[in-house]
């Protein structure tokens, strides 16, 4: 019998060789006259150990990482297709594993058992069963189920998703539109991209769920072009569920029509913010628009739009499948559900970690993460990408909770964690803050445009010590009026990381790291 | 891709004729004009906003929006480097030196035998496993000064085999 084989597909795997591993699997298996079939599985995010291969055995999928293209020849020679655990890099069953085992995933369930592109793997792990539900519900019952699970926006802004989708059904409207914000920008997350690469499949369940619950026939994914793996995932699997009757005119026999497509972006941070990217897949530059009006009411090319981040609408299958109250059974306060947190930067053990809200941060970092990459002591993480603070030793206590991390003056955002060994000099990191809004900033309002170029210059004069008092003072001045005059959180959200340094590194940020 | 200068206006006609009933199709059709060239020379502006019904302030005003759009040719190769904090955390900043140095230029620049372009790109949301570099669709994790050398050296190898 054919033995299963599993390489990653995925563009951590594939940056670390996973494609030359998979060559050097078929042709070994070939010379040595096993019959294996090869499957490029998704990534289960455990990155520290791609490229993991997995054999299937009698008792589960048997993990062998990270396998290197010189481990191909020793794996066979010991047998690994034949479930033996000798080999050095075997890391035992993969769901004993526990950072695996020991995470909530609802909406990572799938990630790395199947087959991104295979709709079959999809519908034998619950795929679909989403769908088929609401397509016997009525837009309301749909909205009503969301509300019900507690989700909120995973982009970001943490703004409840059944309340934006009530808006958008409640608003007279021959055309509306469902775009899904797949322009996943902040360092040091990559959620989005698993979905898109590892499960595509059900992130176009959760659209055509969004489509049916407002009345909308048209959506669009609107993808970074840094993520060209991705995009031709997406590419393929919206193809296979327009063959399949998942997307069309006609969906699953319904007379309810859903049509999808992939847009790409060109390489603008600003266009994750949801205004500019309307204007982006609008053909035009990605200016940041005013709200009011929200997109909600007034969206793309003027109708009402949904705009959802890519985890909020791939976590809808299993809300509608399982029903909202399964969702909101998890999690603490007013942070329903799951999140799925990304452990990165100068980490030990990064990699995925979904969990319900509630897990204090330096227990992530310290059980999952198992510390620096480096093995220097950790001394600073930022959490919530570019635009979120850097925390110290002190607030390491600080919970998964929206409410928890913004009483912190603090984000959570998209869940990325990023950590730094004490090797990095905090100044650094607050003058690139305001460089980064230099580069991106959409140029609309002055605030962010002209306040960012000036935030660099007086950090530059604050470590030159020139006047240091005074420009101590103008730069908190200066992130009180990006703060408050600023039209969207690219300008207004700068000035946190900043002001964490200010606050928690001051020394470092007047006299740069001393040794 | 096309970097030389054999391109047909023709084809560039066709690419806009078959993108632009496309709702918002300004981006699709920039891309699929710079997929087939290898960048947006200026003498297409004016057919892309005649195509179109756009201005030709409109459309440059979007080709310079967008960092990912050029209007000059690149190298063979157009490397990019993550200057994000993930990265960061592990190295970039001395990986970037190490890269210019090496190189002998600049980002937005392009080594003298044509080969390599150099830009920076702000996440490749690879963040676990950086620095990480793209060399034209492909992503590469763990890239230390050696490990860049040794890549940077394929890239020489697979000119001299082109000729």
């Amino acid at each position: 019998m054919s033995i299963k084989i599993f390489v990653p597909c995925d563009t951590t795997a594939r940056s670390l060789g996973a494609d030359q591993i998979a060559t050097l699997i078929q042709a070994e298996a070939l010379s040595r006259g096993i019959d294996i079939t090869l499957v490029r599985n998704g990534s289960r995010g455990l990155f520290w150990l791609e490229p993991l291969i997995e054999v299937e055995t009698e008792n589960g999928r048997l993990g062998f990482g990270p396998v290197t293209a010189n481990d191909v020849q020793t794996l066979f020679e010991q047998d690994f297709h034949q479930g033996q655990t000798q080999h050095a890099l075997c890391v035992g069953l993969v769901e004993q594993i526990p950072y695996l085992k020991n995470q909530q995933r609802l909406t990572f369930s799938r990630s790395g058992i199947t087959d991104p592109l295979s709709l079959q793997d999809y519908l034998d792990h619950d795929g679909y069963a989403g769908l088929e539900n609401a397509l016997i519900m009525t837009g309301q019952q749909i909205v009503d189920e969301v509300k019900t699970s507690g989700l909120r926006g995973r982009g970001g802004a943490a703004f409840p998703t059944g309340i934006k989708w009530q808006t958008v059904l409640d608003t007279p409207g021959e055309q509306k539109y469902i775009v899904c914000n797949a322009d996943e920008g902040d360092s040091g997350t990559f959620a989005d991209r698993l979905v898109m690469e590892c499960d595509p499949f059900m992130l176009i369940e959760g659209m055509t769920i969004a489509g049916l619950a407002v009345g909308a026939n048209q959506g669009y994914i609107y993808l970074r072009s840094e993520y060209p793996i991705a995009h031709h995932i997406l590419n393929k699997a919206i193809e296979t569920a327009y063959q399949q009757g998942y997307l069309g005119n006609n969906i699953r026999g319904s007379q309810k029509q859903f049509d999808l497509e992939v847009r790409l972006g060109a390489g603008a941070y600003i266009c994750g913010e949801e205004t500019s990217l309307l204007d982006s897949l609008e053909g035009k530059r990605g200016l940041v628009r005013a709200k009011p009006p929200l997109p909600a009411i007034v969206g793309l090319f003027g109708k009402p739009t949904v705009v959802n981040n890519v985890l909020s609408l791939a976590a809808i299958p299993y809300i509608l499948d399982k029903g909202g109250q399964a969702y909101a059974d998890y999690g603490v306060g007013r942070s329903r559900g799951t999140m799925p947190i990304q452990l990165a930067g100068n980490v030990k053990n990064g990699g995925l970690v979904e969990l319900a809200f509630g897990i204090p941060l330096n227990q992530l970092m310290n059980e999952f993460g198992r510390g620096t990459r480096s093995g220097r002591p950790l001394k600073a993480v930022q959490v919530g990408g570019p635009l979120g603070a850097y925390l110290p030793e002190s607030q390491w206590h600080t919970v998964i909770d929206y409410e928890a991390f913004s009483s912190e003056q603090a984000v959570l955002g998209h869940g990325g964690v990023v950590m730094f060994d004490d090797s990095v000099d905090m100044g650094d990191q607050a003058r690139f803050a305001m460089e980064f809004c230099t580069v991106e900033s959409c140029g609309k309002c002055t605030p962010c445009r002209i306040g960012s170029t000036r935030g660099v210059e007086v950090i530059d004069r604050i470590r030159a010590g020139e006047r240091p008092d005074n420009n101590w003072q103008l730069l908190e001045d200066l992130c009180d009026t990006m703060v408050d005059g600023s039209l969207c959180a690219m300008g207004s959200m700068t000035p946190i990381p900043v002001k964490s340094v200010m606050k928690f590194f001051p020394d470092e940020l007047r006299h740069g790291r001393q040794e | 891709m096309i970097t030389s200068g054999k391109w047909r206006i023709e084809t560039v006609r066709e690419i806009i004729q078959r993108l632009k009933s496309k709702p918002g199709a300004l981006l699709p059709v920039l891309h699929a004009v710079q997929e087939y060239i290898g960048h947006i020379p200026d003498n297409v502006v004016p057919i892309i906003a005649d195509e179109m019904l756009l201005t030709r302030a409109e459309v440059h005003g979007v080709i310079s929006f967008y960092a990912h759009f050029r209007n000059h040719p690149t190298g063979k190769h157009i490397v990019e480097i993550c200057r994000a904090e993930a990265c960061q955390s592990v190295g970039c900043r001395q990986l970037e030196e190490h890269a210019k140095n090496t190189l002998n230029i600049d980002y937005q620049q392009t080594t003298d035998c044509g080969n390599i372009t150099l830009e920076p790109v702000y996440c490749l949301g690879n963040c676990a496993t950086g620095p990480s570099i793209r060399i034209n669709d492909d992503i590469h994790g763990r890239v230390s000064p050696e490990r860049f050398d040794e890549l940077m050296g394929n890239c020489r190898q697979r000119l001299q085999e082109a000729g």
